[in-house]
């Protein structure tokens, strides 16, 4: 039984990406990275889970459009969210005529999309496959904590959920970057049950998974351009650092939290930064993916972290367990250790 | 002069009440739903062993506003109930004497939901 | 990882960003000292225009119960409730607020399972326990009295 690193001998291709976010995103640092966005965060639609649908129907068009795809060009499309059931996948991308899967591994989703999406290609039983992942602001309030004009007050350790969607296509062979190799999560618990810290909560499943992945790989992470963890925030990504020290891994010098980068925590309000299936999505086919087309990254680790909880648990007390995909994306076309 | 001290003393208690809450926040993992029950049901016990009377005749709408004094006059309302109309008071004196602000909340609450709409934090 | 869950939570708990106390003491007390301070104000208002003391004492939670709404509406309290903290949460217009803002809230799910059924989701805990306090002491209260 295979519990390791999946190495995909074809090397998929990412062929392309897109990305839509709302207000709070284009007053960030990475505003200009985005393709398409809506500063009242409504995209016109009359409740906050239809805007959340129409962002994931706009990405997928548009990363389509960039690609240069018709429907027909896409096998299957990989998707999910926050909101309970998938509603948000399952209403964005109705009515497209291609084979759907609703994923659903929180903030993670996206880096979970990757994993089964290349995966499937690397078999040869798709030759083209999408990943689209959302979270909006306000649903995910409305669901997991209070109304959004409620006045409360958020401890520092909270996490922002972004307001974005994103979609990468996947396919065969072709253009760079390609996907080399994936790990997927175990599911962790540590046994923390604040949700106002999800990136202490989180934190131990990207240790895991990072750990296995440097531990049989027998790589450093300095072997990498840049190691790109999904939303662990302020809280969870000085934990993953100091863990992995200690473990003899230092990841200091190349670590980037996409839920840092994605807002300026000193101007912006955010606490200890960005969270949800948007957030590591937009910053990857935003800011990421353009930067390994240019070769300005040649080889990095994307790690997607997620927090599987929902109302009822963190009600009841329970604890929060964790979990981490990885994605190792390259630009070379073959041989490790060689930038073609 | 009576009535600036009033005042200072409106601020000074209304504002106290509001700290203890802050440093329970910040201080503890209480959410502040659990405050606010723990307000009332502290108001409705210092009303009842007799603390809370003075400190409203003391120190006003600074005893009053914050939701200890809804405590206050639901234990207060209990209390002129019974006198008045024995046991049964104890079930029609406290929402009798909060029935204007909670029923205040609603009417606006319905009203607000009838011509307003909720906006993006931030 | 070599840590149990305990030791992670206290390690995890140590090293979390804090709350800057004093300030949000400060801020909890000048907000909430001030809606203390307002209300008084009305109460002497109404007093002044000769309303009777029940009157007043009705119509001082009524009116900071309204401008609590409307501000709520307005989508500007929770702005204001961000810097004040327990500042606006304890007075009354915390409670208004707790049952303006579900009902704002739920108006997508409708006028009945929505709003109707939502309205109490943040503030029913404070009837609900206030209510059953004040029903045991006023049978307390009738025990003491009358046996």
């Amino acid at each position: 039984m295979q519990k390791g690193i999946i190495t995909l001998t074809s090397r998929p291709s990412i062929i392309c990406g897109a990305s839509v976010v709302g207000k709070k995103e284009m007053d960030g640092p990475l505003a200009r990275c985005f393709d398409k966005y809506d500063l009242t965060d409504t995209f016109d639609m009359p409740t906050w889970e239809q805007s959340e649908s129409e962002m994931q129907r706009i990405a997928f068009n548009t990363a389509m459009e960039k690609g240069g795809f018709k429907i027909h060009d896409i096998d299957a499309i990989f998707a999910g969210d926050l909101i309970n059931q998938c509603i948000s996948s399952g209403y964005g991308l109705a009515n497209f005529d291609t084979q759907f899967f609703g994923l659903f591994g929180a903030c993670s989703t996206m880096a979970e999309s990757l994993v089964l999406g290349s995966m499937l290609v690397d078999s040869g039983k798709y030759s083209r496959v999408a990943a689209v992942t959302s979270s909006h602001n306000c649903s995910a309030e409305r669901q997991f904590r209070f109304p959004l004009e409620y006045g409360g007050q958020r401890t520092p350790t909270a996490q922002w959920t972004v307001t974005g969607s994103a979609a990468v296509i996947i396919g065969e062979h072709s253009d760079l970057p390609y996907i080399a190799e994936v790990l997927p999560g175990r599911v962790c618990d540590k046994g923390i049950n604040d949700s106002a810290n999800m990136g202490a909560a989180m934190a131990p499943a990207a240790i895991d998974t990072l750990k296995r992945y440097f531990d049989e790989s027998g790589k450093k992470p300095d072997d990498f351009s840049a190691i790109f963890t999904g939303d662990l925030g302020y809280e969870g990504s000085s934990i993953l650092v100091d863990f992995l020290r200690s473990d003899g891994y230092d990841i200091s010098r190349v670590h980037h939290d996409c839920g840092l980068m994605i807002y300026d925590r000193e101007r912006q309000d955010v606490h200890a930064g960005g969270s949800g299936c948007g957030c590591c999505a937009t910053v990857f086919a935003g800011h990421i993916l353009p930067q390994l087309k240019e070769k300005k990254l040649k080889d990095i680790l994307f790690i997607a972290t997620g927090a599987m909880m929902n109302t009822a648990s963190i009600q009841q007390g329970l604890t929060i367990p964790g979990i981490a995909h990885l994605a190792r994306i390259t630009v070379s076309e073959g041989d490790d250790g060689q930038n073609s | 002069m009576d009535k600036i001290l009033d005042y200072i003393w409106a601020f000074a208690i209304g504002g106290g009440l509001c700290v203890i809450a802050q440093i329970l926040i910040d201080k503890t993992k209480l959410t502040p739903a659990r405050i606010l029950v723990l307000y009332v049901v502290a108001g409705v016990i210092l009303t009842g062993i007799g603390l809370y009377g003075p400190l409203v005749d003391f120190a006003g709408c600074g005893a009053t506003v914050p939701l200890t004094g809804f405590g206050y006059s639901l234990a207060e309302g209990v209390k002129k109930a019974i006198d008045e109309r024995g046991l049964i008071g104890a079930l029609t004196g406290g929402l009798t004497a909060t029935s204007a602000g909670v029923t205040a909340a609603m009417v606006f609450a319905w009203l607000a939901a009838v011509l307003f709409k909720g906006k993006p934090k931030g | 990882m070599n840590m149990d869950d305990k030791t992670y939570k206290k390690y995890v708990e140590k090293r979390a960003t804090k709350s800057n106390l004093s300030a949000d003491c400060a801020r909890a007390f000048l907000i909430g000292g001030f809606i203390c301070t307002l209300g008084q104000g009305l109460f002497d208002i109404y007093t002044m225009l000769g309303m009777s003391e029940d009157n007043v004492k009705a119509l001082v939670p009524v009116s900071l119960v309204f401008l609590a709404a409307l501000l709520t509406s307005l989508n500007v309290f929770d702005n204001i409730a961000k810097f004040a903290g327990a500042g606006t949460l304890v007075p009354i217009t915390g409670f208004a607020n707790a049952v303006v803002s579900p009902a704002l809230d739920t108006k997508a799910e409708g006028f009945i399972l929505g709003v109707g059924a939502k309205i109490f989701t943040v503030a029913g805990p404070v009837i609900l326990y206030g209510t059953l306090a004040s029903t045991i002491y006023g049978i307390i209260l009738y025990v003491v009295r009358y046996f």
